[in-house]
């Protein structure tokens, strides 16, 4: 139950968005996330939309993910 | 200087500190990543009551449990509540033994399941925290307008902040700090957590996130502050999400609720209000549960208070492993006994 994602929406029908991770796609309701559109990340719960992800901090987090799984270091302070 | 030389550097010559998490995505990031292995011995990381499944009571699961032996009734529920006990039995025994219980993903499946099966009762087990009750309530919402007549909702969710505020109340529970539940605070935002008047920091999952914030806790303590602090800024706003707030004003109200091992907290729980009580199935089809008292060595109730560890407890990886568990602590997989056991190796002190 208690499982969260970030993803992308790719595609906006009336409340129901399609969103892609990693070449995944599934449906999420727009329903408490009214605002969110193509091409904005959102945090998926439970087939809802929960929360707009500030891009630039998923950027920051995938990058320290990335270092913490051998890549060279790109975030020098946080 | 890395994450955790600066927790070192900052913990050197504090008395012992204990932070508390309240979540269990983040008890288990934190035994994956090993996070205590690593950190000073003078800080301590003990877990809270912080998942939704170990925390529902006995009685919730007797109830579902007499529902399901009902004719034409279909139980839909999250994965995670099949095998918490209840007195007697579980769902996933009661599902063996011929009772149809459903697992979904999303709330919403379950208007599909009562769209397809209109002369049954479909009966959804509504569990979980701030983050996952919109949803349902959300769906309670679709359910009206789609017209359903044969979808109900058998409700224990419950709320963050009245439970620590219990906590912080009991003389027993020692804790410095609080790490606070992401996922919580991107549904109720972060001022519903200004009374705690102890250091609190809302964190992210993954491991580097759950050392920012514990330096957050260390700085505070350093700098003798006591405020609650943000580092989960990519979701986490301060005003919460106000739509989900809305809709959670909407469908329910606030009651008083049993937590299993913190007893009654006032209005810590959540409940389908009047303008929706026909999806509410205990107004419905009241059923009268006998209550049990269980005699058991079983110590959730204490390991969900952070007083004892799970090591602690007589049963802990004897008489209850996860396939064969007694407590909801160990069946859950976000428990803390399961967090314990996977990852612990009988090598915690």
């Amino acid at each position: 139950m208690c499982l969260a994602f970030p993803a992308k929406v790719i595609e906006v029908k009336e409340s129901l968005a399609t969103v892609e991770r990693a070449g995944v796609k599934r449906s999420a309701s727009l329903m408490l996330l009214p605002e969110a559109k193509v091409g904005d990340y959102v945090l998926v719960h439970a087939g809802f939309a929960m929360q707009i992800i500030d891009e630039e901090e998923l950027k920051l987090r995938d990058a320290l993910i990335a270092e913490m799984n051998g890549a060279p270091r790109t975030v020098f302070s946080l | 200087m890395s994450l955790i030389d600066k927790i070192k550097t900052l913990a050197q010559g504090k008395k012992n500190l204990r932070f508390m998490e309240v979540c269990g995505t983040h008890t288990v990031a934190i035994f994956r990543a090993g996070i205590r292995n690593i950190l000073p011995p003078n800080v301590e990381l003990v877990s809270g009551p912080g998942c939704p499944v170990c925390v529902t009571n006995d009685d919730f699961i007797d109830k579902a449990i007499e529902y399901s032996k009902l004719p034409d009734t279909i139980i839909a529920t999250f994965g995670d509540m099949l095998k918490v006990p209840g007195s007697f039995s579980n769902l996933a025994e009661e599902s063996a033994a011929g009772a149809n219980v459903q697992i979904i993903y999303s709330p919403l499946d379950c208007l599909k399941i009562a769209a397809e099966n209109p002369n049954k009762r479909v009966i959804f087990l509504a569990v979980g925290f701030e983050t996952t009750a919109p949803t349902a309530a959300a769906t309670i919402i679709s359910a009206r307008n789609a017209d359903l007549k044969n979808l109900y909702f058998l409700s224990a969710q419950k709320l963050v902040p009245p439970a620590l505020k219990m906590l912080l109340a009991d003389s027993a529970v020692k804790v410095d700090g609080f790490l606070l539940p992401g996922h919580v605070a991107v549904v109720t935002g972060t001022k519903v957590f200004e009374f705690l008047k102890v250091p609190a920091v809302v964190a992210g999952f993954e491991p580097e996130e759950i050392l920012l914030a514990l330096i957050n806790l260390l700085r505070q303590i350093d700098e003798g502050r006591a405020e609650v602090s943000n580092e989960y800024k990519s979701v986490v706003k301060s005003e919460g999400n106000i739509a989900a707030q809305k809709i959670l004003a909407q469908v329910y109200e606030t009651v008083d609720a049993d937590w299993r091992g913190l007893g009654t907290i006032p209005k810590s729980g959540l409940k389908v209000c009047e303008e929706f009580a026909d999806f509410d199935i205990e107004k419905i089809l009241p059923l009268e549960i006998k209550p049990v008292k269980k005699n058991t060595a079983c110590r959730c109730g204490e390991v969900l208070r952070g007083i004892c560890k799970p090591t602690d407890c007589k049963l802990f990886g004897r008489t209850c492993q996860p396939l064969h568990a007694v407590g909801p602590c160990m069946i859950s997989v976000e428990g803390v006994c399961a967090a314990w056991y996977k990852y612990g190796n009988f090598k915690f002190s």
